[in-house]
């Protein structure tokens, strides 16, 4: 019976998030230029399911890892890091650097660093602070307050007009995807899932703990290790892609928790995915036609995300 | 070696040295032989530039440092600080909506401003705090990092919204260059705060073990936290409208004080206000002079030296708690 | 049967465990005694792989577990911690399953359900069984998870301080459990226990421990024993058979105390 409920919790987000799509879709379309607008809106939304995806299945993970709802890979300073490698750019080769306007070398780029900053926070430090977790992340942020402070200060030296350009590079968007690129993720992100997925029962088993999942017969150390890997891989491509959206990962598994009240990870993975998709399509469209792209979407999300965060906080104690 | 280092004496000092060190460098050369014999500009420099950056790097440092440390004492954590716990960034949101509002706010509208956005934030925090159940010394300003994410992204939105953020983004990041005569004497209201700080020490530190602790003691704990709370809101507040935001501080030097220093209030408030005045200082020294005659902003340099230092601290933490 | 040979923790430079060995036999209870910081939970912690010993050797059944699969060990021995404070919205039956996850991966088959069910039922929970973890006591929620390392059905079963935080009652029930579970089962029972009164009445053999090393290990009747007890724990204990059992009496004893204290006391309690 409870089953049933989750099955059709499913079922509804998914047609949800058709209906939303379906509306981004249609809403406004100028018949005109409809081989203009349908292509161009088609390649956001497989952006936005892209990213969304990456996002829910990473943040899922790491929750499950640090048996906390309220920490995600995303706060370790990673949109600090990302700043930086834009902003370091621009200060050093300039507005007119491939390095910048060239999509595909930015992105391997920036995947290339940002990956390394989380395997190197999560594997190196991993050991080093003894599978403290919080350690972890507060030394990522610290790490993120050092590169967002170097940023800012490369910031004041370069010119205003560089500096919108490079304002454009730093807030996560949906806008100018490459299609190469946006493959190239996608086929990085189903490996990821197939991995994820083949195995997502021990997922449940690791979420009772390290002594409980070692009793079961699970290789707790080197399956977290694991998945720590895949989840640097999926947060890296996703910003790397289109930018750092952080408060997005909090924000739909709170809300995934709220609707399911499960620990199964079949129904937590899927039903995130599907939020997530659902949120951006809906901060997609309210950037896009009520404040005309004049905001980044990223914005958006981190405001919602981040009210969200505090109404959590305040709300804990009560119960 | 290092006790002795710790000695109050010894730290007023060094202090006194870097200040004189201080007031003699710059882009207009000023050497301390012709101390009796300067030129009208020369006056004019020491007076409105050179004086007034030296005080307030004092001021600032101290008073950051102290609003630190009794945070730390509220909290009985060691990581909180205004920078952990969110205030400097809603001082920051506070200042940028003041500026909003009202295009031609003066400072002082700045720091009304500043002000309540930074008690509301601090108030919120503490809140937030007594009410989850897991108290960890480190999630707790895991928790305040991730409110002053929010706080800043909420600034992001208006500044983009109007389209100041690399402006913002600059008088924001901690410097001491556009300290001068006239745009600094806000930040004296800090010394009757330090003052009533210091006289409160020891409350704070009993406020501290909780309200149950401090009742039974006979004190009136709400009075007492809310003192605390408003005196680091407003110095964090002071700073930020005079200088902006000098990241770390309220929270490394309390800690190194107390590494050498013990925790008793009395024996480390002293010691914590003249170091944090010698962190700054130094630190703005340094700015000054590694690519003379330009300036690296004292706020990167405290975010250079303060990251590592506090990176130190918390490997010395793991270290011996293995 | 287990041998442990000569496990030892370093914490730092310090030895919490050192060179500890000791035997622990099929078909009894085996209770690990100490007082604080003796290395009680960290030696259960290494005998059942949670934790990496820095040197020595657990032999089961003449095996090395070390050198095991994981997945195989899951299936011969169990542990349950004494922190077992789960944030998650589990039911009873949920838990209990996971029992099986060594045999069935997570996809249950009829079998793992008819010995889900008969867990459920060995340990009384049948009416709980849909309840949420966290709305349980804490002896039903103690009940529930020693009903999981009876789905896992192992030979060997370790428990930390299964009695913490339970008041005298449901103490009484989960030793009783643990006694039925060696005659009707015939398992074998390691568990770290604070009071030596609980150990001295249900276990066969007591191991012990103090200062890291193993102090004494041997049948319960070796080990309960005035000058042994009072060398281990640093404190006056006598011990009184009280029908049949050897009690430990570690009361403050009154100078002067009278026949009308001793009755004035019984009655107040």
């Amino acid at each position: 019976m409870l089953k049933d409920y989750k099955n059709k919790l499913l079922l509804g987000l998914a047609i949800a998030a058709l209906l939303v799509t379906g509306f981004y879709m249609l809403y406004q379309i100028d018949m005109d230029i409809f081989f203009y607008q349908a292509p161009s809106r088609i390649r956001r939304i497989l952006a936005i399911i892209i990213v969304g995806v990456a996002i829910a299945v990473s943040t899922v993970i790491f929750q499950t890892i640090v048996k906390n709802r309220i920490l995600t890979p995303s706060i370790m300073g990673l949109d600090s890091v990302y700043v930086f490698i834009q902003t370091t750019i621009v200060f050093l080769a300039g507005v007119g650097s491939p390095l910048l306007l060239n999509s595909h070398l930015n992105y391997f780029l920036s995947l290339t660093l940002l990956t390394l900053f989380t395997l190197f926070v999560f594997r190196y430090l991993f050991r080093l602070t003894r599978n403290n977790i919080f350690i972890l992340l507060l030394i990522g942020i610290i790490l993120g307050t050092f590169f967002g402070n170097l940023s800012t200060f490369m910031q004041q030296l370069i010119s205003p007009d560089d500096f919108l350009v490079l304002q454009n590079a730093l807030f996560a968007s949906f806008n100018a995807v490459n299609e190469n690129l946006m493959v190239l993720t996608a086929v990085i992100l189903v490996i990821m899932l197939i991995i994820v997925f083949m195995d997502f029962h021990s997922l449940d088993v690791l979420a009772l703990g390290r002594d409980a999942a070692i009793n079961l017969g699970v290789n707790y150390d080197r399956k977290v290790s694991q998945l720590l890997v895949i989840i640097a891989i999926l947060v890296s491509v996703s910003t790397a892609l289109v930018g750092p959206i952080m408060f997005l990962g909090l924000l739909v598994v709170n809300i995934a928790h709220e609707l399911f009240k499960t620990y199964k990870h079949v129904y937590l993975l899927i039903g995130t995915s599907l939020i997530s998709i659902i949120a951006l399509i809906i901060g997609q469209m309210i950037v896009q036609f009520v404040f005309q792209n004049s905001v980044e979407i990223s914005v958006i999300i981190n405001l919602v995300g981040g009210v969200y965060f505090i109404y959590l906080m305040l709300r804990r104690g009560r119960k | 070696m290092a006790q002795k280092l710790f000695r109050l004496d010894v730290l007023i000092i060094i202090l006194i040295i870097l200040s004189i060190i201080s007031m003699f460098i710059g882009v207009i050369p000023l050497s301390i032989n012709e101390i009796f014999s300067l030129s009208e500009q020369q006056q004019n420099i020491l007076a409105n530039s050179r004086f007034p950056r030296t005080v307030s790097i004092i001021i600032a440092g101290a008073s950051l440092a102290v609003s630190g440390l009794i945070m730390q004492q509220l909290t009985r954590n060691k990581f909180v600080s205004p920078t952990t716990a969110g205030t400097m960034d809603w001082a920051q949101l506070g200042i940028l909506l003041g500026i909003i509002s009202f295009p031609a706010i003066n400072l002082f509208g700045r720091l009304a401003f500043a002000l309540v956005l930074a008690m509301f934030g601090t108030l919120l925090f503490m809140q937030i705090i007594t009410r989850i159940k897991l108290k960890d010394v480190i999630f707790v300003p895991l928790i305040g990092l991730m409110l002053g994410g929010v706080v800043s992204s909420i600034a992001t939105f208006i500044a983009l919204r109007t389209n100041s953020l690399q402006a913002i983004s600059g008088w924001m990041h901690g410097s001491f260059s556009t300290v001068i005569s006239g745009r600094y004497e806000i930040l004296y209201i800090s010394i009757p705060l330090l003052i009533i700080a210091v006289l409160f020490a020891n409350q704070f530190t009993v406020a501290g073990m909780g309200e149950d602790f401090s009742k039974n003691l006979g004190m009136n704990y709400t009075r007492i936290l809310y003192t605390g709370l408003f005196i680091t809101a407003a110095i964090t507040a002071l700073v930020v409208v005079t200088v902006g935001m000098l990241p770390f501080l309220g929270l490394i030097i309390p800690n190194i004080v107390s590494m050498f220093k013990g925790d008793h209030l009395q024996k480390t408030i002293y010691p914590t206000a003249v170091l944090g005045a010698i962190f700054v200082m130094f630190c703005d020294i340094l700015g000054r002079v590694l690519i003379y005659p330009y300036e690296i902003s004292v706020g990167l340099m405290i975010a250079i030296f303060g990251s590592f230092i506090f990176l130190w601290m918390i490997y010395r933490r793991v270290k011996t708690n293995a | 049967m287990i041998s442990v040979k000569g496990i030892t923790k370093l914490y730092g430079d310090k030895k919490v465990v050192d060179d500890v060995s000791l035997s622990i036999a099929k078909g009894k209870i085996t209770s690990l005694i100490g007082p604080n910081g003796a290395g009680k939970s960290t030696v259960l912690s290494m005998i059942t792989r949670l934790l990496d010993n820095d040197s020595g050797d657990v032999l089961l059944e003449g095996e090395n577990i070390f050198t095991q699969p994981n997945s195989e060990l899951a299936k011969k021995i169990s542990t349950l911690k004494q922190s077992n404070h789960l944030e998650l919205k589990i039911t009873v039956r949920e838990l209990i399953a996971f029992g099986r996850y060594p045999y069935s991966k997570g996809r249950l088959t009829e079998t793992d359900n008819a010995l889900i069910d008969e867990a459920i039922r060995y340990m009384e929970l049948g009416e709980f069984e849909d309840r949420f973890i966290d709305e349980l006591s804490g002896g039903q929620r103690q009940r529930a998870y020693i009903a999981m390392t009876i789905a896992q059905d192992t030979e060997y079963i370790f428990l930390d301080e299964p009695l913490n935080n339970l008041d005298m009652k449901h103490s009484v029930q989960i030793m009783q459990i643990l006694r039925r579970l060696v005659r009707e089962r015939n398992k074998t029972i390691i568990i770290v226990i604070h009071d030596i009164n609980f150990a001295s009445c249900y276990s066969d053999n007591i191991v012990a421990l103090k200062d890291g090393e193993v102090a004494v290990s041997g049948t319960k009747n070796e080990v309960i024993k005035k000058e042994i007890l009072e060398d281990i724990y640093e404190m006056d204990i006598n011990i009184e058979c009280i029908m049949g059992h050897q009690i430990c009496i570690y009361f403050d004893e009154h100078a002067d105390a009278t026949v009308d204290d001793f009755v004035k006391e019984q009655a107040q309690i």
